[in-house]
């Protein structure tokens, strides 16, 4: 096949893409590079013979009992897994994002017994029974909490991967002693980096929220 | 990551017990504690620390702050960073440990962080944190990559020719001010120890950071009553204003009456290999009056042993200044 025909029939297939939200679009992107290399993938099928399964779980998991947004998994998970790696691999809650994977980033805040904490750094089987929140928790897409909210209407983001860190940071902060000002926030969000640098409207938008949370009802 | 076994500790003694057999406390103990886990796991992912056992103490009854009769406080181990800074008689009382605490990490670092494991927190230094490199701490005589590559956020006091990594924790720093007590269960019974003999210096044991043997827990933290009429403060200079370790700070408690200082205690973090008290400038202190004459002059006694390397010989004067000015807002008329 030549580059010209290869590059005809990519926009072809990604003409349909126009009216996609992002999470489809990329999905779909995913599903094109699968096809592209579609000989050496599907000769690997997922193999299931005991062997091959002994391998890739090893003997040493653990039972463990989650307890996330309110809803209660059991599972078998190895004691290395970090919280971050359990929500996303084996939870399928990916809304919780893997940044530096070691506390710098705030990608994967979560709340733990109603406290921001960082899931990558910790590990999921010592937190049998603990309540754990996620994004996923906070609100959805037809029902948004009001700092969801208040991040859309901020464009308190831009490519959006910190965003849920970001969020579970601010909905968290609304309930600790930060003081009024923005510069009282920025301390309080520091722990969760955008490299777009959509600080100024993060701020804007955690104030907006504290402000409406103020005013009497 | 190596592959660990995971307990969980319901009592003190079944803790120390299981720690007991590990074959050290320190630098590659196979036995480990975890409690925040906001250094160890950081490090297991590194595969610097590799323990082969965790024993989760978090469920440990150490969670407690209370009031001594004697007007000091005792902090459990398994205090929370964010409940320790926030607690209303450590900001009335210590002032000092709770700004300390506010000044490092983040809000999420600090709800998972706890007092015992602050006080054993691991140096930031590259070198240790790459296990591609030699490093004495790390490997016990594999060399020092530090001495001799970039050094420039590393220790100026308290160094030897085998190490010069900087003890990063600010919550050491005020501890080491209010003279805090460190009181420890091991195998052998209980004990007691000044934070002060805590922490060791690197000499030729780099590795060995700490007067912890296999087994010991420690329960909780002392600090005795508030000096009276002292005045405390902490000042942490830094690369950036938040989220970032010192360059150079300084933990002070100063009592002061009609313009004489009468009590000085000070400490210095982002300089020393452990947390840095300095008798040395609590000398020059003591019975002179608040002026910054007197505060120079005992920054220069607090720095006149520091031995900068390559590229940190800025943290000289910028601990010096720091001191300085953390002895002048201190003093300053309410």
């Amino acid at each position: 096949m030549s580059e010209e025909k290869r590059e005809e029939e990519t926009s072809e297939s990604l003409s349909g893409f126009e009216t996609s939200t992002r999470r489809t679009f990329l999905s779909r992107l995913g599903m094109a590079g699968l096809f592209a290399s579609a000989g050496p993938v599907f000769a690997q099928q997922p193999r299931t013979d005991s062997k091959s399964a002994g391998s890739s779980m090893p003997k040493d998991t653990i039972p463990i009992s989650l307890k996330v947004n309110g809803k209660k998994y059991d599972l078998r998970i190895d004691p290395r897994t970090t919280l971050l790696d359990c929500l996303r691999e084996h939870l399928h809650l990916t809304g919780s994002k893997k940044g530096c994977d070691h506390g710098q980033c705030g990608a994967c805040t979560v709340h733990i017994n109603g406290r921001r904490m960082n899931s990558c750094l910790i590990f999921a089987a010592m937190h049998d029974g603990d309540e754990i929140t996620t994004i996923e928790g906070l609100g959805q897409p037809e029902n948004l909490s009001p700092m969801q909210a208040a991040f859309l209407s901020h464009d308190a983001y831009q490519c959006g991967y910190c965003t849920s860190g970001q969020i579970m940071s601010a909905t968290a902060l609304l309930k600790e002693p930060c003081g009024p000002d923005d510069t009282d926030v920025k301390e309080y969000m520091s722990g969760n980096i955008c490299r777009c640098g959509a600080y100024a409207n993060i701020v804007s938008a955690i104030q907006s929220v504290r402000q409406n949370k103020d005013k009497p009802a | 990551m190596k592959i660990f076994q995971l307990t969980r500790a319901n009592d003190n003694a079944q803790a120390i017990a299981s720690a007991a057999k590990a074959k050290t406390a320190q630098q590659g103990a196979d036995i480990r504690f975890i409690a925040g886990g906001t250094t160890l796991i950081d490090l297991m992912k590194l595969n610097v620390e590799t323990p082969q056992k965790l024993v989760d103490v978090n469920h440990l009854p150490l969670g407690n702050i209370d009031n001594l009769t004697d007007g000091g406080l005792s902090i459990g181990a398994m205090v929370r960073n964010s409940d320790l800074a926030h607690h209303p008689v450590v900001q009335k009382n210590y002032r000092v440990l709770s700004e300390a605490i506010l000044s490092g990490a983040t809000v999420q670092l600090r709800n998972m962080a706890t007092t015992g494991g602050n006080l054993l927190q691991r140096t930031r230094c590259m070198y240790f944190r790459d296990t591609a490199m030699p490093c004495n701490k790390r490997e016990p005589g594999s060399g020092c990559a530090a001495i001799t590559g970039v050094n420039r956020g590393l220790a100026i006091l308290g160094t030897s020719e085998h190490c010069i990594a900087s003890n990063p924790s600010d919550m050491n720093i005020a501890l080491a001010v209010l003279e805090a007590t460190i009181h420890i269960r091991g195998p052998k019974g209980e004990r007691s120890v000044p934070i002060g003999d805590f922490h060791l210096l690197p000499g030729n044991t780099p590795h060995r950071e700490t007067v912890l043997e296999p087994g010991d827990l420690i329960t909780h933290v002392t600090l005795p009553a508030p000096a009276p009429g002292s005045r405390s403060l902490y000042l942490k200079l830094r690369d950036r204003a938040s989220y970032e370790f010192a360059l150079a700070s300084a933990a002070v408690v100063v009592t002061t009456a009609s313009g004489k200082i009468t009590r000085a205690r000070v400490a210095l973090g982002g300089v020393g290999t452990k947390p840095w008290r300095s008798p040395e400038a609590e000398g020059e202190l003591t019975n002179q009056s608040a002026s910054e004459d007197v505060f120079k002059r005992a920054a220069d006694a607090a720095l006149r042993d520091a031995k900068p390397q390559s590229q940190n010989g800025f943290k000289v004067e910028l601990a010096k200044r720091c001191l300085v000015h953390a002895l002048k807002l201190v003093t300053q008329p309410a």
